[in-house]
């Protein structure tokens, strides 16, 4: 079971913290904290996998993260599921937020505060997998938001926010950070 | 990252315009939609927390209002809400807001209702009194005819919903289990297997119901339900075995390729789906043959048909791997598996590798060899920079003795810790897993090897770690009971807050123990002190306070010029004030900067090119450091030696360097002081005043220099001269009570030119008692003419006959140690072929000076044969032995030997340096010893010692600070050494650093011999 969703910025900023077990909000922010100090020191060169951070009191948590551009992704998960296959779930959660968002970008995740969530529950729910078809998940959403537009009409278009997109590094699973830091057209907040 | 950020907010406002423009018609729509941007706008526009705190509360402020007016529509609130989120986010309490997002998601459309949804399950906790208000909603939603909104509240209830209203949804819940819609299904089964997790005994009436999920005919659903079944199984296996055909056969057709294309993942058939079902397989198969040979073809066929194109392949042959060793073992399936395993292993991806080592440690367990196997890459990872991996190796090693006998194991670890390729963390974790094999091994002799070396390693780390292992190692009992076998010790509980050990705090307490400082709060106190132990760079730090109190050689070094005329001071008495030949470090237009002398002559020209090596690599070092650093640091030297000048004119070390160059310039003004010498026979002390051509001068420098340097030297010899003060100076510098005191001087003395700065006194070799005086004074017409210029040892007669008598002495040059033998004849007629030779020494290198061999030596006259000598590696004592021998009357030869004894302080010179470049090169040294030495009572303070090491061991005092002192000298021809010193009480900590490995060692043993010695 997944014990926790976290996005986080290089700063330690959260972007989004989902948490599938109930914590207090103390607590909450224990781990986000933790789990950045533990994760942001971390090379490039080491594996993707941590264990025993003291999240959440047990043994057996492990911590699988990536770090794509300016962002950390860390699903914090029990011995249930495989570090691999977690691994991947992350990749397909941002090719998800990617095609939703069509290039996105940190700022897509702060401006859509409440549609990342959302788009997350359509592929983890309660903590379990529930959906890995990147092209079921989107559909959902298509799906949702079209049933919503009809039923507001308010034609509320995403903004066209100012993006850079991670989508290349998505796509080699790498993270040109060089590219951020020289040119500046990376948002960063 | 600010102009990022800046970059980032000139294009918001564009970037808001464009949405509005997009948006359409509703204005207050658009105002709204863009607070949010507003408030992210203003965050990032900020600087400190501080000010983030005080926007967000005014923003928090601003929410409240409008959350609670009246006229607030839902519209608005949804976007209030959105804001909420964001301010909760960042870590601030939006509790306010809490019951509205119910409310929004009791009123809203669809949209809101979303909001307010996952508001809820973002703000509130499980036990949160408000969310029993959602219950009804809920229910509502539940039971409503459009599909987003049901999927909205199956959503809700697995995220968060109270326990106790578990009943009042779940049959809504049970019956979306047949609903149409196979999203609805799926979300259903998950919202149920979320309640099995909170309050399994409410649901336990449906178990019944998951088995229809798992036969659904939708794979989402039934992959949904396997995480139900995945959870059971882990509880109580042997109630599902009848379910393992299903799993196998569902296995086989995701295996095969049966499902849709949409379920492949980089062409791999529904890789999540799969991983799952070889991990139910691999709970049902454990320890049941017969269930696990119903599983033993499609893992073998998962084996075969993972083609490793992807990352998400290895994940699936992970989970084979795992799901073959976890059953009932079958050799051929096992041999594959530990195939794959060593693809892992031996890969270069780093999370590969990780999981390969976390295979083995499983796999070592039925099949040690495997590991054998692999032992080189283990070992490699041993050294991994990623921790885990390296905990994951060392799990590894305390499997392995399942085949190897402890005994071999703990060779192996003490293999690995003696290597040097190894990280001293890295030998922490091995000398760990040693003590966990130790409990099992019979004999011991590596362990207690491995305690003796390592309890003495300068890595505090590894010393805990094998004092650990040595206390335990004392008990075995204790230590069998402590680290059990087949024990990870994963499951003790530890007492972090160590209360067992109050009682024993509260007495040492009690008893005047020091209390526990916390780490930051000795790491301050550590500063501080590493502040007085000067690892800085030393500055200048004279102050009258500590100064008055001390009687420091250096504080009898006199006058300075302070007019700045340094030419015209002629003729001045010789116990007054002497302004003449000290450097000037003071002008008319300010501080003059420490430059050459112009006036160097040979002796000052040739430290030269040797300190600026030294200084070269102090630049090195420099340019690592802060620039600004330096720049204050020489800023804060300024306005010191500013302040040191001022109060004592010409002291330190830069006042002497130009006094030499004047010194030179004058006129050389030799002089020869009274000599002691003491029979052995105990007889009479003669003494002798052998005043030298005393060249007229025009200036006393010299007699100040002397008296200077016999100052240091005031042991209450028999002759001594008075001299007293100028009083004014003595007010100046609160000596009142030091006389200067004149002291026969036991060697021959030159100018001052030799050790400029005159810290260093004459070295004593064991005098001669043969000499006759009528025989002195012959030679000493005869010295070499840089006896005149060098500070040299009494002639010493090395060997004798009825014709010739060889004396030896050292001219303690600069560059290098010029060893004389005076040849003298004492025949009256000529001596032939006169040749002298050195026998090539192990730590010397002898160069043979022109002149040594000689054709004809004359009658009653002396001939000198001079070697330069240089040491080529520390060391104590050497002797250099040779013989002469010549020829009488042409017809026999006579060879007459002897031997020289050599002391390492031969080869010591002063190092001139400034406080300065000694912090720079006391950094710089790598080599250090420490050594605490007690004083006799007499030399219990710090001029005393000083004045010790100055003379015996031919220091330079670069500075002295309160209580300690700093000196420096060089082993020719270019090792410098360093000596910091402290006296507490009666005991001085000497602290030598060097770039040469041994000199530190050499030069303490010479300091105790001094300590010792008077």
């Amino acid at each position: 079971m997944i014990k926790a969703i976290l996005i986080f910025n290089n700063h330690g900023k959260p972007r989004l913290s989902m948490f599938y077990q109930p914590y207090s909000e103390d607590t909450q922010w224990q781990i986000i904290r933790e789990t950045f100090h533990l994760v942001s020191k971390r090379d490039e060169n080491v594996c993707n996998f941590l264990e025993g951070g003291l999240l959440i009191g047990e043994s057996d948590n492990k911590l699988i993260y990536r770090h794509y551009a300016t962002l950390y992704f860390v699903f914090c998960v029990d011995s249930s599921e495989s570090e691999l296959g977690i691994l991947d779930l992350i990749q397909v959660f941002v090719e998800t937020l990617d095609k939703c968002f069509e290039n996105v970008c940190e700022l897509d995740l702060i401006f859509h505060v409440d549609k990342v969530p959302n788009i997350l529950a359509e592929m983890v729910m309660g903590g379990m997998v529930l959906e890995t078809n990147m092209n079921e998940i989107v559909t959902q959403i298509d799906a949702q938001n079209k049933l919503e537009k009809s039923e507001a009409a308010l034609a509320g278009a995403p903004a066209q926010i100012f993006k850079s997109p991670i989508y290349n590094c998505i796509k080699k699973n790498k993270i040109p950070r060089n590219k951020f830091n020289q040119g500046g057209e990376r948002p960063v907040l | 990252m600010s102009d990022i950020v800046e970059k980032t907010l000139t294009a918001l406002p564009g970037l808001f315009l464009q949405s509005q423009s997009a948006s359409g018609p509703a204005a207050a729509k658009a105002s709204f939609s863009s607070r949010l941007g507003g408030l992210v706008r203003g965050i990032t526009a900020l600087t400190s927390k501080h000010e983030e705190e005080k926007l967000i509360q005014q923003e928090l402020n601003n929410l409240k209002a409008t959350v609670s007016a009246p006229n607030t529509t839902l519209k608005m609130m949804k976007e209030c809400m959105v804001r909420l989120i964001y301010c909760e986010m960042l870590g601030y309490d939006a509790s306010f807001g809490y019951i509205h997002a119910i409310k929004l998601a009791q009123q809203g459309n669809l949209l809101e209702k979303r909001v307010g949804y996952l508001a809820v399950s973002l703000f509130l906790h499980e036990s949160h009194e408000l969310l029993l208000l959602l219950v009804n909603t809920v229910v509502k939603d539940l039971q409503s005819t459009n599909l987003v909104e049901v999927c909205m509240a199956l959503t809700i209830v697995s995220q968060i919903f109270p326990r106790e209203m578990i009943p009042a949804v779940l049959p809504l819940i049970e019956d979306k289990l047949q609903h149409s819609k196979e999203i609805i299904r799926r979300k259903a089964v998950l919202a149920l297997y979320k309640f099995y997790l909170i309050a399994p005994n409410q649901v336990q009436h449906i178990h019944i119901k998951f088995r229809k999920a798992l036969c659904d005919r939708d794979v989402g659903v039934m992959a949904a339900s396997l995480h139900i079944y995945l959870k059971m199984i882990k509880e109580n296996s042997s109630a599902y075995k009848d379910l393992t055909g299903s799993f196998v056969t569902i296995l086989k057709q995701v295996v095969g390729g049966k499902l849709p294309v949409d379920f492949n993942y980089h062409s791999v058939p529904a890789p999540w789906l799969q991983i799952q079902l070889l991990r139910i397989l691999g709970l049902l198969g454990k320890d049941d043959q017969r269930t696990s040979e119903l599983m033993y073809d499609v893992l073998d066929e998962s084996l075969r048909r993972a083609e490793l194109n992807h990352n998400v392949t290895y994940a699936i042959l992970f989970e084979c791997v795992h799901t073959v060793y976890s059953i009932y073992p079958k050799s051929e399936l096992l041999e594959k598996a530990a195939k794959c395993i060593g693809k892992f292993v031996l890969s270069p991806k780093i999370n590969l590798k990780y999981l390969g080592l976390k295979a083995l440690t499983y796999v070592i367990q039925q099949d040690p060899t495997l590991a054998l196997q692999h032992q080189m890459t283990i070992i490699e990872c041993l050294d991994h920079p990623d921790p885990i991996i390296k905990r994951e190796v060392l799990g590894e090693y305390s499997y392995l003795l399942g085949k190897e006998t402890p005994e071999e194991v703990i060779t192996k670890l003490y293999k690995l810790l003696t290597s040097d390729s190894i990280s001293s963390e890295t030998k922490a974790w091995i000398i760990a897993a040693v003590t966990k094999l130790t409990p099992q091994a019979h004999s011991s002799n590596i362990v207690e090897r491995l305690i003796q070396e390592f309890t003495t390693s300068l890595d505090t780390c590894l010393r805990q770690h094998a004092f650990e292992l040595k206390h335990l190692h004392e008990n075995v009992k204790f230590m069998k009971g402590l680290l059990p076998v087949d024990k990870s010790c994963e499951d003790m509980v530890v007492d972090a807050s160590l209360s067992f050990l109050d009682g024993f705090v509260a007495e040492e307490l009690s008893q005047g123990a020091a209390p526990y400082k916390p780490h930051h709060q000795r790491q301050e106190e550590k500063l501080s002190q590493e502040k007085v132990l000067s690892f800085e760079p030393y500055g200048l730090s004279f102050s009258s306070s500590g100064f008055s109190g001390r009687q420091s050689p250096a504080g009898i070094s006199l006058g300075s010029d302070i007019s700045g005329n340094s030419t015209d001071t002629g003729l001045k008495e010789t116990n007054s004030l002497k302004l003449e030949g000290i450097k000037k470090l003071w002008g008319k237009e300010g501080y003059l900067p420490k430059k050459e002398s112009k006036t160097g002559d040979e002796t000052e020209a040739l430290p030269v090119p040797q300190e600026n090596i030294i200084m070269e690599n102090v630049d090195q070092i420099i340019t690592k450091k802060d620039q600004s650093q330096v720049l204050t640091q020489s800023k804060q030297e300024k306005e010191k030696q500013l302040l040191a000048s001022s109060l004592f004119v010409g002291l330190g070390s830069e006042s002497t360097i130009n006094l030499l160059g004047k010194a030179d310039t004058l006129s050389h003004k030799f002089r020869r002081k009274s000599k002691v010498k003491e029979t052995k026979s105990g007889q009479t002390t003669t003494a002798q005043n052998m005043t030298r051509s005393s060249f007229s001068s025009s200036s006393n420098v010299t007699y100040e220099e002397d008296y200077y340097l016999d100052n240091l030297q005031d042991r209450g010899d028999k002759e001594v001269k008075k001299f007293s003060l100028n009083s004014e100076l003595l007010d100046s510098e609160s000596l009142t009570e030091l006389p200067l005191v004149e002291k026969i001087s036991n060697c021959r003395l030159s100018t001052p030119s030799l050790f400029a700065d005159n810290n260093m006194e004459v070295f004593h070799p064991p005098q001669s008692t043969a000499a006759s005086l009528a025989n002195e004074i012959s030679l000493a017409s005869s010295l070499l003419e840089e006896t005149t210029e060098h500070m040299h040892s009494d002639l010493m007669e090395v060997c004798d006959n009825e014709t010739i008598s060889v004396s030896s002495y050292k001219i303690w040059k600069d560059e290098c140690l010029l060893m004389v033998w005076s040849v003298f004849n004492k025949s009256a007629s000529e001596l032939k072929s006169a040749n002298l030779e050195i026998a090539p020494a192990e730590n010397f290198k002898i160069t043979e000076q022109p002149g040594c061999c000689l054709p004809v030596i004359e009658a009653e006259s002396t001939k000198n044969f001079q070697y330069s000598v240089q040491m080529e590696k520390p060391f104590t004592e050497g002797n250099l032995s040779g013989f002469i021998n010549y020829q009488v009357m042409d017809t026999h030869s006579v060879q007459l030997e002897f031997s020289v004894n050599l002391s390492l302080l031969d080869f010591i010179r002063p190092l001139k340096i400034s406080t300065e470049d000694f912090g720079k090169l006391w950094l710089s040294f790598a080599n250090d010893v420490k050594q605490n030495v007690k004083m006799s009572e007499s030399q219990a303070a710090l001029p005393s010692t000083l004045k010790a090491l100055q003379q015996e061991l031919r220091l330079h005092v670069v500075d002295i600070i309160g209580n300690e002192g700093l000196l420096a000298c060089q082993l020719l021809p270019s090792n410098p050494c360093l000596l910091h010193f402290r006296v507490h009480g009666d005991m001085l900590a000497l602290w030598f650093r060097s770039s040469c490995s041994t000199l530190p060692d050499y030069l303490l043993y010479q300091c105790q011999k001094v300590m010792e010695g008077s």
